[in-house]
């Protein structure tokens, strides 16, 4: 049953075929199930779950059910959770309990969602593995020994597990999409702006989107639609009316220009994943799409200029964790300096210290224009790049990842090698546009590959029908990892 | 470019971030490596572009100068590590 | 060489809290005197996840004060983070604004020092803007550590910025001063010192004069009584002269004032080498002013104290140093005015002597302020028209006017009728009068009459008192010199 889509859970829900309480309840037994061996959870609220089912079953049983009214979901642990721990799978923040909900949070729960739980995920989400949660690394469903993909791996992993669902994620740098190509899912990251950061633990606060893991973009679409909208507590929050980014779901995609970046089909990306990409490109000509060649020129400027611009942001967003008000707080310190770098330097991984001291740099005196200033002068020229490629195409189309899922421990040491995986997805978040990665077949060891679509700002309706008219046509979407297909079928 | 041992510690003092024995010269090596990635922004000439902070070219929106807030002290030192009279405790300030 | 041969040079930086009803960026309260933390919101103390929304009422004020000072109003401003770590800086940044602040530019006219020494200057504001204020560190033993007090950050503060225009404390002080007055008087700043509403950092520097570069300078932090300005200032001119006739050399630094000592001693908390990293914040974009909302600041302004103190010299006759003085706050201005209007425009300046002399004297010794005060203007005017007119003198006046800031009665008239004050005019019977002392003080007159001029003084001071101080005095000594010339 947790591989219906929402819209036939809804229609079982709404003509009492289940109750919310049944499928939350199979969810956390899913959850109890698989979780010891994925760690796709850092928490799971059995009892806040069950009681949230039991109001949704209430107001279904009232005819007040919207179309996610008792769907269980799980959010990524970055967005803060009102009496819930919320860890950003840090050690700093290991015994935080938010007191406050988060806005996508706050706005699923009125939808008539049921939480069930915290997904893991790279410490303050840095990271595209997973590995640098401090509850250790989530493993990627399709294969133990791979990692799920960073930095919503946690959401991916259990969307791909079947133990929810739907669940939500953030984008800085293709923290949705990638994991979601990972994990042979659907991901997607808006327009910067569509969703409110408010309570969304900040990484890099000029990229940081909020997004949504579903099995496929008909999934996927509702709960952006209900987690999206205008925040006046968010001063980067847009002001645009609610939009039902599902409208245009089924329309036919006959015309419609698919741009191909002559940069993102070149050397670096592997032959598997080659070959799965072009197939679905050749399913979307057979569709009634054409496909023109653009170009990015800039492409190659994207990771540094990222590698510089989001742990110069990190490293100010992580400065408030000190051990005074909240967080970790080293147990012996000399005095008030000594209590700040000891409770730092343990509160933090690695990965996070590593770019905290490099946006720490390249903000110092002396270094600020070599480095951050230039690195925003190559975010102007990267998005002037989109601008003028749509002009050509209406959705731009690649891989989401260079790679199909890596092995655990594989790059763990070498941050280069993790951060050149980002090469397809960064400049997307550079320039604040939408972007979804879909299932478009498998590579090698039968693990996943995603299509990555992007669109220009605003275009989230369109990404989706996109997506979706392609799996009309497939069905990579619908495979499932072993063990996580035993109840596949429609509805009780 | 490549950084030296000292801007290592000194970039950790300004993040106030300990670095243990060993750890430096770990951090140093990756940072070195990370800094290679860097590098190649340097070969653009860039002169003239603006510099882009945002992908949101606005203004931003403001509020009204209204009180919303009302007291949450209880709820929120409940996560706090020491607290006394309503005060957060920390190691004595020097001024 | 000795101070004469040093010319000390000051620039300042005024921290003035601004008068929102909520604070920069969230929407609790910035009163003050609040128990510790209460009005520390999520966003005040920084929670995880929190975001700042900027309250226009804060920029209103910059523009007010932008408006004010001539000074330019940028269409596009930019906030900016400044990087350091402190327990009363919840983020471990300050959101402040760095290379485009709200306001650049303008000038502050000030007069400094008064009778023939007295000279006007105008000191140039290089740029003022906005920022949120810290939060408090105290002392008090907690069991040897310091409590925090998150109440007051976030409150928004306009940092105003002056050139290096100053070259006494003297100077440094008339410009706290004129920025004091003016901030209370466009409303955009309590100025209440004592609660750190209006706080005084001070750049000094000395060169030895007719050097062109300015010499390096020291910052000194937190002044917060114009008192403690100019006993900084001369305290810190006098250690840099004396460290640089010794051969020494000023190095830069951050001081306090201890005003125990009255010495400045460097801050062990900014020994540190600081690098703020300063960045634009990108939870806030750039922020738009456009014309309409500044003429609608514009509109809202009231005359600017510069402005009405030109006014009153030119239509009220009143000096430069009476002008200014009147002009010292909105209040005694507004108070000024009223009597005026109820006296009547030909006795202003008889007006002005009394607002600036009994009845601020009678405001000092009470502690209070021009708001509480218990005489009306009306009634200080009817005071004013009876001494006008001659119906009782400088001197009984002052006997009226406290019965009337007493309570006595409800107007100047009705104290004069019941105790009997009005001024003896009558010819006859002061001419009696001074018979009858110059009978009764024959030593006086034989030193008046042998060119003693002061003899006539005390003959005066004689006729005043048998007349209970109700005659005339012009007319008294009119008589008196007549009768003894005669
Ligand atoms: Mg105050
Ligand atoms: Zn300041």
């Amino acid at each position: 049953m947790l591989n219906a889509s929402l819209q036939e859970l809804a229609s079982a829900l709404a003509d009492r075929r289940i109750s919310s309480v049944e499928l939350t309840r199979s969810a956390l037994d899913r959850i109890a199930a698989e979780n010891p061996r994925l760690n796709a959870f850092v928490h799971v609220d059995e009892e806040g779950a069950l009681a949230a089912a039991a109001a949704a079953d209430a107001r279904l049983a009232a005819g007040e059910a919207g179309p996610l009214t008792g769907i269980p979901l799980a959010h990524k642990d970055v967005f803060c959770t009102a009496g819930m721990p919320t860890t950003c799978a840090s050690k700093m923040l290991a015994n935080f309990v938010s007191p406050y909900d988060a806005h996508v949070v706050a706005q699923l729960k009125k939808a008539g969602t049921v939480l069930v739980g915290k997904t893991n995920m790279d410490e303050f989400a840095m990271g595209s593995s997973n590995e640098s949660s401090h509850f250790g690394a989530t493993r990627n469903p399709w294969d133990l020994a791979r990692v799920p993909g960073g930095s919503s791996g946690g959401s991916a992993a259990a969307v791909a597990a079947g133990m929810v669902p739907v669940a939500t994620g953030t984008d800085t740098g293709g923290s949705v999409r990638q994991p979601a190509s990972f994990c042979g899912v659907t991901g997607i990251k808006p327009t910067y702006g569509v969703v409110s950061r408010y309570g969304m633990i900040a990484y890099a606060s000029s990229l940081d989107q909020g997004g949504v893991l579903g099995r496929s973009a008909a999934d996927c679409a509702p709960v952006l639609s209900a987690m999206a909208g205008f925040d006046p507590r968010d001063s980067t929050s847009l002001e645009r009316a609610a939009e039902d980014f599902g409208r245009d779901l089924d329309k036919p995609i006959d015309g419609l220009r698919i741009g191909l970046p002559r940069e993102y089909f070149g050397a670096g990306m592997d032959d598997d994943v080659r070959a799965a990409v072009d197939a679905a490109l050749d399913t979307y000509r057979k569709l009634g799409a054409t496909t023109v060649d653009i170009e990015l020129p800039n492409s190659k400027l994207a990771i540094p200029a990222y590698y510089v611009i989001a742990p110069a942001e990190a490293s100010s967003n992580l400065s408030r964790y000190d051990g005074v008000r909240y967080g970790h707080r080293a147990a012996d310190y000399a005095d008030l300096a000594d209590m700040y770098c000891k409770s730092r330097a343990e509160g933090f991984g690695s990965e996070v210290k590593r770019r905290i001291l490099v946006g720490t740099y390249v903000l110092s005196h002396g270094y600020y224009d070599a480095y951050y200033l230039q690195a925003q002068k190559l975010r102007r020229l990267i998005a002037e790049d989109f601008r003028r490629a749509f002009e050509r195409c209406d959705v731009i189309a690649g891989p989401t990842a260079p790679t199909t899922a890596f092995e655990l421990g594989s790059k763990c040491d070498d941050p280069v090698q993790m951060y050149l995986g980002d090469i397809y997805t960064v400049a997307i978040n550079l320039a604040g546009l939408p972007a979804v990665s879909l299932p478009a077949g498998f590579g090698n060891g039968g693990l996943p590959v995603g299509l990555q679509l992007v669109g220009d700002y605003f275009a989230e309706a369109r990404l989706l029908n996109t997506a979706h008219r392609f799996q009309q046509a497939t069905e990579w979407h619908k495979a499932r990892p072993a063990g996580a297909g035993d109840d596949e079928g429609s509805p009780t | 470019m490549s950084l030296d041992i000292d801007q290592v510690k000194h970039v950790a003092r300004l993040a106030r971030i300990e670095l243990g024995p060993g750890e430096a010269e770990d951090a140093l090596a990756k940072l070195n490596g990370i800094f290679g990635l860097v590098e190649q922004m340097q070969a653009v000439d860039t002169s003239g572009v603006e510099p882009m902070s945002h992908p949101q070219e606005l203004y931003q929106r403001l509020r009204d100068d209204v009180v919303t807030e009302t007291d949450q002290r209880d709820a929120f030192q409940r996560v706090a590590p020491a607290t006394e009279a309503g005060l957060y405790l920390v190691p004595r300030v020097i001024e | 060489m000795s101070q004469a041969d040093w010319e000390v040079v000051i620039g300042l930086e005024v921290h003035a809290q601004l008068t929102t009803a909520s604070k920069i960026f969230s929407g609790a309260s910035i009163a003050f005197g609040a128990e510790p933390n209460v009005q520390a919101s999520a966003v005040d103390i920084a929670l995880p996840g929190v975001l700042p929304v900027l309250n226009r009422g804060a920029v209103d004020r910059a523009i007010r004060f932008g408006l004010a000072t001539g000074a330019r109003i940028a269409p596009r401003s930019v906030f900016a983070r400044k990087n350091y770590f402190y327990p009363d800086l919840p983020k471990g940044y300050q959101i402040s604004q760095y290379e485009l602040p709200v306001v650049a530019g303008g000038d502050i006219a000030i007069r400094v020092g008064d009778g023939d020494q007295a000279y006007e200057k105008s000191v140039r504001l290089t740029r003022a803007h906005l920022e949120e204020d810290a939060g408090k560190s105290l002392h008090e033993d907690f069991h040897g550590m310091s409590g925090i007090d998150l109440n007051r950050a976030g409150t928004p503060l306009l940092e105003i910025v002056s050139e290096p225009d100053m070259r006494s404390s003297a100077e440094a002080v008339a410009y706290a001063k004129a920025l004091h007055t003016l901030v209370r008087w466009i409303d955009i700043c309590d100025g209440n010192m004592q609660e750190g509403s209006f706080r005084c950092d001070a750049n000094v520097s000395v060169r030895r004069r007719g050097e062109q570069a300015f010499g390096t300078r020291r910052e000194i932090k937190n002044l917060n009584s114009f008192r403690f300005l100019q006993q900084a200032i001369d305290y810190e001119v006098r250690w840099q002269i004396e460290l640089l006739e010794d051969g020494g050399s000023v190095h830069q630094a951050t001081v306090l004032f201890d005003p125990d000592s009255g010495e400045t001693r460097m801050m062990r908390s900014k020994e540190d080498a600081h690098d703020y990293r300063y960045f634009p914040d990108p939870d806030l974009l750039p922020l738009a002013i456009d014309g309409e909302w500044i003429d609608r600041v514009r509109a809202s302004m009231p005359e600017l104290p510069a402005e009405l103190a030109l006014r009153l010299q030119r239509t009220h006759g009143l000096s430069a140093y009476d002008a200014l003085t009147l002009t010292s706050s909105r209040e005694l201005a507004r108070y000024y005015l009223d009597t005026v209007d109820a006296a009547g425009g030909e006795l202003a300046k008889l007006c002005a002597n009394w607002v600036m002399g009994e009845f601020s004297a009678r405001l000092n010794k009470a502690e209070i302020g021009v708001a509480d005060a218990p005489l009306a203007p009306t009634r200080l005017a009817g005071l004013i028209r009876r001494i006008a007119d001659n119906t009782i003198s400088n001197n009984i006046g002052k006997k009226v006017f406290d019965a009337l800031w007493n309570g006595e009665a409800a107007s100047a008239d009705a104290i004069i009728a019941a105790q009997g004050l009005k001024q003896v005019t009558d010819a006859g019977a002061i001419e009696a009068l001074v018979e009858g002392v110059l009978a009764a003080n024959q030593k006086s007159v034989d030193e008046f009459r042998a060119g003693k001029e002061k003899a006539l003084n005390a003959l005066v001071g004689q006729v005043m008192k048998a007349s209970r101080g109700k005659a005339n005095p012009s007319q008294v000594n009119e008589l008196l010199r007549r009768k003894l010339t005669n």
